[in-house]
């Protein structure tokens, strides 16, 4: 089965370590993910000024071109991507003034109503494939590995572009259960990391850093698993700042299609784990999923 | 042809377009201001036809050097139109305003130190993050590029593919003139295709080993043949000699294999 995809400019240079185990597990599992030939940046960050519109021209680009395309659906793997989009379409499918507005501007290019559905894909492996056929698929039982699902805020947040229950998300821990591993919850699972907040306060990255990885660690969790390249990035700076100050010790992070990809033995030359922080090796290689 | 004879063919040739110039005057708006210039005159010619003197904004008059890059609009269409001044033919009431220049900064960078990465790009230029795909850029580009895809491009990290989209650009600046996040594409696109020649695409490595050869002397005993030829002989050479013929497939080889 062939899905339409839609990458994200992170993915494609810091964030390889989060779409090339993501493709070529969809391969494994009989899903072709079919990169759209032209998308531009999703717009990094939903624009919530009433009159901003122009902020809006370049996600709504991409699902014009989706559109244009023949395709009905988008399936995304950016967090953040997932996001913008989503919230770009309800704008498009749900407010008639500002939908004219924008596919006047856009004059090169067909109108846009909302046509397109924007899906993640943890969507695609929970409503498409199915946990039970996800774990027949598994040859690397994540067993022993435990692992806290963190969600961050772009997946669930707000209400009408979750992928799952806004207050008690399960997809994630549904998603390691099925791999195998060890789900830990913790209570910071959906705490923000900070977003593009460290942007304009860089000193305050480690403080968001410190709640959630304690929170998990105190739970019993070896790793934290993240969908979102920004979470990666502030988590991981923010306990390396944390490490310097304080001798904190550091979790690795691991993408959850890294962890798909090894229990479906794809094997870690799809991973790129050189990108990821917290020096997620030593730890895959302790309980033998990597050697 | 003797110089009596063509005074006579140049006064045949100005009779002549005196006659066209006559046929037909097209009005049209230089600035704001009306001129009627002949139909069929390039806006360059017309230009110069309405009593400009072009110091600057004209160069290789032939499509390639993007000094003219040029804006106009004709009335009763909101469209801004986009044209090269010495290659776009005037059309009746188009108003124009030639944009011979437009302020973009060039990064300065050590060619050598780059290694292809694209961090190295978005370092240089930072700006590149404040596109929102608005793709005014791509509207105003006289060569049909797909510019705004080829800032996406680069913003993938995707410099071979920002290369090759931009191939056509003659840095004329219209889409850096027309740009919402205010990008210099034009001097990210030559960055790029910098990089992508130099560091992407294969060596050839052919090129490399014949160069090595020549430099070794292999064609030292045919230049000398050739330096000690008298004047007769070098033209009768020249005249004879073998030209690859205009369509030659790959494998197009001269009968006369000495100098291969």
């Amino acid at each position: 089965m062939s899905l339409a995809y839609y990458p994200g400019c992170t993915l494609k240079t810091r964030a390889r370590n989060l779409e090339q185990p993501a493709v070529a597990s969809m391969e494994a599992l009989g899903f072709k993910l079919n990169e759209v030939p032209r998308w531009n940046c999703c717009g990094a960050v939903y624009s919530l000024a009433e009159d901003d519109l122009i902020h809006q021209v370049a996600p709504v680009r991409n699902l014009i071109r989706a559109k244009k395309q023949g395709e009905t659906e988008l399936v995304t793997l950016c967090a953040f991507c997932l996001n913008t989009l989503k919230r770009a379409n309800i704008l498009m499918k749900e407010d008639i003034a500002k939908r004219d507005t924008i596919n006047d501007f856009i004059d090169e290019e067909i109108d846009y109503a909302g046509e397109v559905k924007v899906v993640h894909l943890l969507e695609v492996l929970r409503d498409e494939l199915g946990w039970e056929a996800l774990s027949q698929k598994v040859k690397l039982p994540l067993r022993g590995l435990r692992v806290a699902p963190y969600y961050g805020c772009t997946l669930l947040r707000p209400r009408e572009v979750a992928i799952d229950s806004v207050e008690d998300p399960t997809i994630l821990r549904e998603f390691l259960e099925a791999l195998g591993a060890s789900p830990v919850d913790f209570p910071e699972s959906t705490r923000c990391c900070g977003s593009y907040q460290v942007i304009s306060s860089p000193d305050d990255i480690s403080g968001y850093a410190r709640l959630i990885l304690d929170s998990a660690l105190s739970h019993g969790a070896e790793t934290l698993v993240v969908t979102c390249p920004l979470c990666d990035y502030n988590l991981g700076r923010g306990q390396k700042e944390l490490s310097k100050k304080s001798g904190f010790r550091e979790m690795p992070l691991l993408y959850f299609t890294q962890l798909l990809a090894l229990a479906l033995g794809l094997g870690p030359q799809v991973c790129h784990f050189q990108l990821n922080h917290g020096s997620p090796e030593l730890l895959l290689k302790e309980k033998t999923l990597i050697s | 042809m003797s110089a009596k004879e063509r005074t006579k063919e140049s006064a045949k040739t100005a009779v002549k377009e005196k006659r066209h110039i006559a046929t037909k005057l097209i009005p049209i708006y230089i600035m704001g201001k009306r001129y009627e210039v002949p139909e069929g005159f390039t806006i360059m010619k017309a230009m110069e036809y309405a009593g400009y003197i072009l110091i600057r904004g004209c160069g290789c008059r032939g499509g390639t050097c993007g000094a003219c890059g040029t804006f106009y609009r004709k009335p009763g269409d909101y469209k801004l139109q986009v044209a090269l001044a010495c290659q776009k033919t005037v059309e009746p009431d188009m108003y124009i305003a030639q944009i011979p220049f437009f302020p973009a900064n060039r990064a300065l960078y050590a060619f050598a130190e780059l290694t292809a990465a694209p961090e190295e790009v978005f370092k240089l230029y930072p700006e590149l993050f404040r596109c929102v795909a608005c793709n005014s850029c791509t509207k105003a580009c006289p060569q049909g590029i797909e510019v705004m895809d080829a800032v996406s491009a680069l913003k993938q990290g995707n410099i071979a593919r920002a290369a090759q989209l931009s191939f056509d650009c003659i840095q004329c600046g219209l889409c850096t003139s027309r740009c919402f996040g205010e990008l210099a594409q034009y001097h990210m696109f030559q960055l790029a295709r910098r990089i992508y020649g130099a560091r992407i695409v294969p060596r050839a490595e052919h090129l490399a080993e014949m160069v090595k050869a020549v430099d070794k002397g292999k064609y030292d005993r045919f230049l000398d043949v050739l330096k000690r030829a008298k004047e007769d002989e070098l033209k009768k050479l020249y005249q004879e000699r073998e030209v690859e013929p205009l369509v030659a497939g790959e494998d197009w080889k001269p009968k006369d294999t000495t100098y291969l």
